[in-house]
């Protein structure tokens, strides 16, 4: 009876929907380099945030960066959040298990490409045809490139927004902040000229709620 | 550019400049007083005249409008008045029916009742005792002359018998009055029924004088409407505000008790329709969902008691036979008790899922899970939620009286309002028209201060010239005379 009365209205309502989309995609980026490897246990507490924030109908997928990122093997974890309340919350939860897998038992790489997985985020993002489109880079934003991998080309990030979290200073950033900055103003040109809508650095992880607000 | 300096007639002398160029643009002015005033007379009236005519036009629009919501309104009242005394006419009947029926019965037992005390009283009165015939024998005997033993013997023999007899008499008397006191106590029973019965009749007919006096004030009010008095208006005006009010706070409540089911069962209406679809970009369409499905249990509602005939919005349903109606009727109470079983359902899916995510969250928590309450005392906000979710459909069925009201005292509420308003801007326009009209005056004031000068020798030469004048006319006439 309940089935057949909510079919009649979903046919009833459907003539008049709404055809934007008002769904969100979240792309995480986590940095498996070096040292920023030992950080990776603040990044579960960024996916809980996620899982526990996102909707049904939302996706939500999280990739690590490694020596080279532009691939699909380097997801760990996505999910489109079944429409039904109640199956979303099942995927969540196995999606929580997986990433906790990955979190406990990540593997150090020797370059760090972000780019790669900005790549290889937009075309995630785009493929999902969300309304609001996200990639959170879970990162110092320090990119380090073998001599082989070649990342020097334009990105499009259009009506993408970047969000940094956790940038963690450097060695050599306590020596000149200067570094830390230039680093950071230089993604910020870059993404933006990428075309994406909006950039942001949150270092605060008790201030998580500022991912999904607007600026 | 133009400056001042290029008005000046001397530029040196600035004060000559300016006095001989008011005195032409006095001489200017004075040459044009006449067209000048006719213009600001014509502007005037230009202005003025059309926003009298609509002031009036607005007026006559008002006065009509309150002429028509007279006419509904007594005719509503009419209808409402002449509905109560019919009502009032079929529960007369009803307690006439009901209670006068058994009157004969009544009145026969009554007089039954009556008639038997009667005998009864006949029964019990006293019989004097009767008079000793001996009375005169003891006399004779008593003038016998004394002295005789004979005479004492039968004396004191009569003595005797006397005294038998009266004790056997005073016997005889007790013994007879304690029948009447015998009698007179079996009357008890009769008195209490016949004041019982007695009281039924005063009570009956009491109740028969309110219903009728009730009938009085009613057919007073009716009287009152058909004369289409304006005491009869005011009266219906102030009883329309009134139940428009009160109708109007009863809606405001029930929007409360919808608002409260809406959030009842929005959230597990995403588990049907989906939580991501939207209809606009902050309705989704399980919020539109559930609020649809609120709307025809309120519209279930709405038949039934239009089936029930206490409310009479629809004049199709109002028409049907009676089979048809109680067909429809039941229709609507089967659909509506449907509805509040999926209400019922749709609380208890919301419970699980708002637990659900709960547990969810406490998972991704890094905090430890707050203590469950576990047993019954865990158990009460899910029966709760699912008795709102069942009573509440229900509830709202009976909006559609408050709603009928509404409906029907906002025709007049809405209709004096509306009057009231097409008056004040009547009001507004005539006000304008005035201040037009005297600001016109005002102008033509202002024009003749502005040229006094030139005025003043106009008066005087006339006043010189009508002296002359007179002066010959008076010369013509010495002459005529002479």
């Amino acid at each position: 009876m309940i089935r057949t009365l909510a079919l009649l209205l979903i046919l009833g309502l459907t003539a008049c929907s709404d055809p934007r989309s008002h769904t969100q995609a979240v792309y995480m980026l986590v940095d498996t380099s070096g040292t920023y490897s030992l950080e990776a246990g603040k990044a579960q507490v960024i996916v809980n945030y996620l899982l526990g924030t996102l909707q049904s109908g939302d996706s939500l997928a999280v990739a690590r960066v490694e020596s080279r990122s532009f691939s699909e093997k380097d997801i760990v974890a996505k999910a489109t959040f079944d429409r039904r309340p109640s199956q979303a919350n099942a995927q969540k939860r196995a999606f929580s298990d997986t990433t906790k897998g990955f979190v406990s038992a990540v593997k150090q790489s020797r370059y760090t490409d972000i780019t790669g997985g900005l790549l290889q985020g937009a075309e995630f993002l785009n493929e999902t045809g969300a309304g609001t489109k996200t990639i959170i880079i879970f990162s110092d934003m320090q990119e380090e490139l073998d001599k082989v991998t070649m990342r020097d080309m334009p990105m499009n990030l259009k009506n993408i927004r970047v969000i940094a979290v956790n940038v963690v200073k450097l060695k050599t950033d306590n020596v000149d902040p200067r570094r830390y900055f230039g680093r950071l103003e230089a993604w910020q040109k870059r993404v933006q000229a990428a075309g994406a809508s909006e950039w942001r650095v949150i270092n605060d992880l008790e201030r998580l709620d500022a991912i999904f607000s607007k600026s | 550019m133009t400056t001042p300096q290029a008005w000046m007639i001397w530029p040196e002398n600035p004060a000559l400049s300016i006095l001989v160029l008011a005195l032409l643009g006095m001489v200017f002015l004075y040459a044009a007083r006449r067209p000048m005033h006719e213009l600001l007379h014509a502007v005037g009236g230009l202005i003025g005249a059309p926003l009298r005519v609509a002031a009036r036009w607005l007026a006559a629009t008002a006065n009509a409008m309150r002429q028509r919501n007279k006419a509904v309104l007594l005719a509503h009242g009419r209808q409402e008045v002449g509905n109560r005394i019919e009502r009032e006419f079929e529960r007369l009947a009803a307690t006439v029916k009901r209670d006068l029926q058994g009157y004969p019965t009544l009145q026969r037992k009554l007089l039954d009742e009556i008639t038997r005390i009667e005998e009864d009283y006949r029964k019990c009165g006293e019989v004097p005792p009767p008079s000793p015939d001996w009375v005169e024998a003891v006399a004779a005997v008593a003038n016998v002359k004394s002295g005789s033993e004979m005479v004492q013997s039968i004396l004191e023999e009569i003595k005797r018998s006397v005294d038998k007899m009266h004790e056997k008499t005073l016997g005889e008397y007790r013994r007879s009055y304690e029948t009447r006191h015998k009698i007179l106590e079996g009357f008890m029973p009769f008195w209490r029924s016949v004041d019982k019965t007695l009281t039924e009749v005063d009570k009956k007919l009491t109740e028969l004088q309110n219903g009728a006096g009730a009938v009085d004030a009613h057919m007073e009010k009716y009287e009152a409407i058909n004369a289409k008095t304006d005491k009869a208006e005011q009266m219906l005006t102030v009883s329309a505000f009134t139940q428009f009010a009160i109708a109007l706070l009863v809606m405001v409540v029930a929007a409360g008790g919808a608002f409260i089911n809406f959030k009842l069962i929005a959230l597990p209406m995403s588990e049907m329709v989906g939580a991501g679809d939207y209809l606009t970009s902050s309705l989704r369409t399980s919020e539109v969902a559930a609020l649809v499905i609120i709307l025809v249990e309120a519209s279930m509602g709405l038949f039934l008691m239009e089936g029930l005939r206490i409310t009479h919005l629809f004049p199709s349903i109002a028409g049907l036979n009676d089979r048809m109606r109680r067909r429809m009727m039941w229709i609507a109470l089967v659909l509506l008790f449907t509805l509040a079983g999926v209400e019922a359902a749709l609380a208890l899916m919301r419970d699980m899922l708002i637990a659900d995510k709960q547990a969810l969250l406490q998972s991704l928590a890094t905090a430890a899970p707050a203590a469950q309450t576990d047993g019954w005392v865990g158990r009460i906000p899910t029966i709760g939620q699912m008795l709102l979710g069942f009573i509440l459909p229900l509830a709202l069925t009976f909006i559609a009286i408050p709603l009928e009201s509404l409906i029907h005292a906002s025709r007049t509420v809405g209709g004096v309002l509306l009057a009231a308003g097409v008056d004040g801007v009547a009001l507004l326009l005539r006000i304008a028209s005035s201040i037009v009209r005297r600001a016109a005056r005002v102008l033509i004031t202002i024009y003749d201060v502005l040229i006094v000068v030139p005025l003043l020798a106009e008066r005087l030469t006339k006043s010189t010239l009508a002296t002359r004048r007179g002066a010959v006319d008076l010369d013509d006439s010495v002459h005529q005379v002479r």
